[in-house]
């Protein structure tokens, strides 16, 4: 066996960083057509070069961009086989007590409503696959979805509110007879560059690392390759009994009493 | 990188129940990625099933007749699993009945041994494999792997499985609890739960044939149609899609998956 994704097209939003961008690459490796949005552009020329994938600007709150990219895909592929809504933000979110309306806003845009309109522009693209409705989508929660964050509290309700779209969006496929599987993905705390720009800016980056490092039971951090490896077997045929599912990867985090 | 060719090489895996169903696809699968593979069922070690299953999976596998409710059973396996490959790296702990009837009728034996098998045997396993499976799981990235196989039915109640329920409950709190426990003593064995839905093995068929001599049904196939009207994917799963999962855990690509529970149920317990 080899190249699992040989001959499917696939589609990642918020690819030119973090769990996007390793998975552009994973998904290519196993021979997957990958095309992916994102807001960096000059982090997406060089995922492009490196790795054959094609990127489009677009922000996946932006209802009336959806159609158009779906279209592109689907004339230049002829198909539309793996989905993974993966673009998020924390930016302007902070507790109950302190978020701000744009704050609240911005967040539930990117986080639910964008993950709603992939969703949507997914199944809606899939339906035109030549050989019937099929394909896989995936939607990257969080552990915070089950563990939310005191002081990230629109973060916490966005994760948990695509846990049940994935659900919602998995019954309705099967009720329609698509052959397409929904799933949420739900990662601890990945070393992503964010995290290791959050980590490099403290006082002592050690004691900061350190703190993350502590917050799974396997004291580490997940890698970014950990996460695209889940992803590339939930969009393989190999999955194909998956549906509606949330699959933790967390190490052990949310097994038991978080930071034990 | 080479991906997905042969990624299981090197490695060695012990599958309790591996003569029929979600275990003999499990060692089918584990071996075509390059393991060495010892399977355990009840079965005697000359018997028809065990000699045709053997004959078909070839030399990397090998078989013991063993009782997973057993604890000097499990001594034998793993001092076999030593003597032949001196390592295990993936332990599946798959050996399982059912039992199903309402609670009132539920015979105080019955109930003992749909534990003694679902419950005591994934304990057992884990506790005799540990000390092997800490030693060979320096050997590769993310560790030696445990995969005990619970159920849907140990994550929701379903009419008259309560046993069944409760058995399968069980192995998916255990097997939290040790993947909590190998992380605080850095013991590099990941644990994790599989929970499927209804798939199409001989425990089901001998389960619906039982439920149409009990009178709830005409035959056995109005069941499955029951249970696949039910499933939104809108079939049976194949053994083969819980060992594609069980290989996912066994290999590299899962590891910093521990605690976690993988439901492969065509989205029955989404809804």
């Amino acid at each position: 066996m080899s190249k699992r994704l040989e001959g499917k097209v696939a589609l990642i939003t918020g690819g030119t960083t973090g769990i996007g961008a390793a998975t552009v690459a994973r998904l290519t490796q196993e021979g997957a057509k990958v095309w992916f949005t994102g807001s960096k552009e000059e982090a997406a020329t060089a995922l492009c070069a490196e790795t054959g994938a094609v990127f489009r600007k677009l922000r996946v709150q932006d209802a009336a961009g959806w159609p158009g990219l779906i279209d592109e895909i689907i004339v230049a592929e002829g198909r539309l086989d793996i989905v993974f809504a993966n673009a998020g933000t924390e930016s302007g979110d902070a507790s109950i007590e302190d978020v701000s309306i744009e704050g609240w806003d911005n967040v539930v845009a990117v986080n639910q409503t964008g993950v709603m309109l992939t969703v949507q522009a997914a199944i809606r693209g899939m339906k035109r696959n030549p050989d019937g409705p099929k394909g896989s989508i995936i939607i990257n929660s969080s552990m915070n979805a089950t563990r939310p964050l005191g002081n990230y509290v629109t973060y916490s309700v966005t994760k948990a509110a695509v846990c049940a779209l994935a659900k919602s969006a998995a019954v309705h496929c099967g009720q329609q007879g698509y052959a397409i599987r929904v799933n949420a993905i739900l990662p601890g705390v990945v070393e992503t560059p964010l995290i290791q720009q959050i980590m490099n800016a403290q006082p002592d980056p050690a004691a900061a690392r350190a703190i993350y490092e502590g917050m799974a039971p396997l004291k580490r951090m997940a890698q970014l390759n950990e996460v695209a490896g889940l992803v590339a077997y939930l969009s393989s045929d190999e999955a194909g009994f998956i549906s509606g599912a949330e699959y933790a990867i967390d190490g052990a985090t949310t097994a038991g009493m978080m930071g034990v | 990188m080479e991906l997905l060719a042969q990624r299981l090489k090197g490695r060695v895996a012990f599958i309790s129940g591996g003569l029929r169903g979600i275990g003999l696809a499990c060692a089918t699968r584990f071996l075509a990625e390059g393991a060495e593979v010892v399977l355990s069922d009840l079965d005697a070690e000359d018997s028809d099933t065990a000699r045709e299953v053997m004959g078909k999976l070839g030399q990397a596998a090998s078989y013991i007749s063993a009782n997973v409710a057993k604890e000097e059973d499990w001594e034998r396996a793993v001092a076999l699993v030593k003597e032949r490959h001196g390592k295990c790296h993936v332990l599946v702990n798959n050996a399982g009945i059912d039992l199903t009837g309402p609670v009132e009728s539920l015979s105080m034996e019955g109930w003992r041994r749909i534990m003694s098998i679902n419950v005591d045997g994934v304990f057992l396993g884990t506790k005799h494999f540990v000390p092997l499976m800490a030693e060979s799981g320096k050997d590769f990235r993310g560790g030696a792997s445990i995969i005990n196989v619970s159920s849907i039915m140990g994550l929701v109640g379903m009419n008259e499985v309560s046993a069944y329920n409760a058995s399968k409950g069980a192995v998916r709190l255990f097997t939290k609890g040790i993947a909590i426990e190998f992380c605080q003593k850095k013991t590099p064995i990941r644990a994790n739960s599989l929970h499927p839905g209804f798939v199409e093995t001989p425990l089901l068929k001998a389960g619906f044939q039982r439920w149409v001599d009990q009178g709830f049904a005409e035959k056995p196939d109005d069941l499955v149609a029951g249970v696949v009207g039910a499933t939104p994917i809108g079939r049976l799963a194949q053994p083969e899609e819980l060992a594609s999962a069980a290989f996912f855990l066994a290999s590299e690509d899962s590891s910093y998956m521990t605690g976690a529970e993988l439901v492969i149920d065509g989205g029955w317990t989404a809804q």
